[in-house]
């Protein structure tokens, strides 16, 4: 259990990548860069309180993305991912 | 990207939450268990994003119907708790989500856990299984401050009188109807080991309410022997921010 659970987690952020995903995020698997743990983005801790949104780790607290808002550009930084891995069968269902 | 939806009908679940039924015309359709961002726009420009989670099952209306809970101190809870009218307009993004969603194709046992306003995704799985003539074997464990603050209540009696494979569980965290078993308190490892599905039948769970409540609850069902693949989650508070 976390000591403090000031994060919500990828569900809140998916809104926001659908700006830039066609497909849905948090079904997607991410392999975090520094711990190598492979998890659905929906289980990563999302801090929305902040000029954006920072998805870290949910094992080892790593960031794994940003995404920045400024005026009329968008900033994603997906460093913190080795991988992202979609389902494209999402595609077909989300676009029903 | 963003669809607009007109206000057709409020309903007040509580005194401090209400549900909005919004007419969507290009609604592609959802999944129980998603959500929708909506966007206020101020006359000065301002604007602010919040994330609902849907009630309503999935139906060939168009209707999307938004449970949302007043917070004190909200910036946006509060003009949709109170000041929104029938015909109004609201801007919203989605239907958002393909993991925290439940399927009728899903015949597993069911594993509900909602902490106060987290019942709402919960809830539309629950309405999706009922038009969907799912068999599945739901159990709900709603974990709620007061009698007075559950959602829902007469609809889940209804419907858990009229099936037993939906069986639901109260747990009140301030204060108990006259009479109740349990004294009010948070959800503990025993309430839910011996109110949810046992481990060996496998069952698919959906946690959803605010961190720390989601947190506990899905360390008490890990505890129970689920596996972490099998435990869903679905985490909700403050966010904030303009965008």
């Amino acid at each position: 259990m976390s000591s403090h659970a000031d994060y919500l987690d990828g569900n809140a952020a998916a809104g926001e990548l659908s700006k830039i995903f066609v497909m849905d995020v948090t079904a997607a698997e991410g392999k975090c860069a520094y711990c190598g743990t492979t998890r659905r983005f929906a289980e990563a801790h999302v801090y929305m309180q902040c000029p954006g949104v920072v998805a870290r780790c949910a094992g080892c607290e790593h960031v794994l993305l940003r995404l920045v808002n400024v005026r009329q550009r968008v900033f994603l930084d997906v460093r913190g991912m080795t991988y992202l891995s979609l389902d494209m069968s999402q595609l077909q269902e989300s676009s029903r | 990207m963003w669809r607009v939806g007109t206000v057709a009908a409020l309903h007040d679940e509580t005194a401090t939450a209400r549900t909005i039924t919004l007419e969507v015309p290009d609604w592609p359709g959802h999944i129980a268990g998603q959500h929708v961002d909506v966007r206020v726009t101020a006359s000065d420009g301002y604007s602010a994003v919040r994330s609902y989670s849907i009630a309503s099952a999935p139906n060939p209306e168009k209707h999307v119907e938004l449970t949302i809970e007043r917070l004190p101190d909200g910036e946006v809870s509060p003009y949709l708790t109170q000041e929104v009218a029938t015909s109004d307009r609201l801007e919203l993004r989605g239907p958002i989500g393909g993991w925290f969603v439940w399927r009728p194709q899903q015949s597993e046992p069911i594993q509900l856990i909602a902490g106060g306003s987290g019942i709402v995704p919960l809830m539309a799985m629950i309405r999706a299984r009922v038009s969907a003539g799912s068999s599945a074997p739901f159990r709900l464990l709603y974990s709620v401050r007061e009698p007075g603050a559950v959602f829902y209540r007469d609809e889940l009696q209804s419907l858990s009188d009229q099936d037993r494979s939906l069986i639901l569980t109260y747990a009140y965290t301030r204060a108990a109807p006259e009479g109740w078993a349990r004294p009010p308190g948070r959800i503990d490892a025993a309430l839910v080991a011996n109110t949810t599905w046992p481990s060996k039948l496998v069952p698919t769970c959906y946690v959803c309410g605010p961190t720390p409540f989601v947190e506990s609850a899905a360390g008490f069902l890990s505890a129970c022997g689920n596996s972490p693949e099998k435990i869903k989650t679905e985490r909700f508070g403050p966010t904030g921010g303009k965008k």
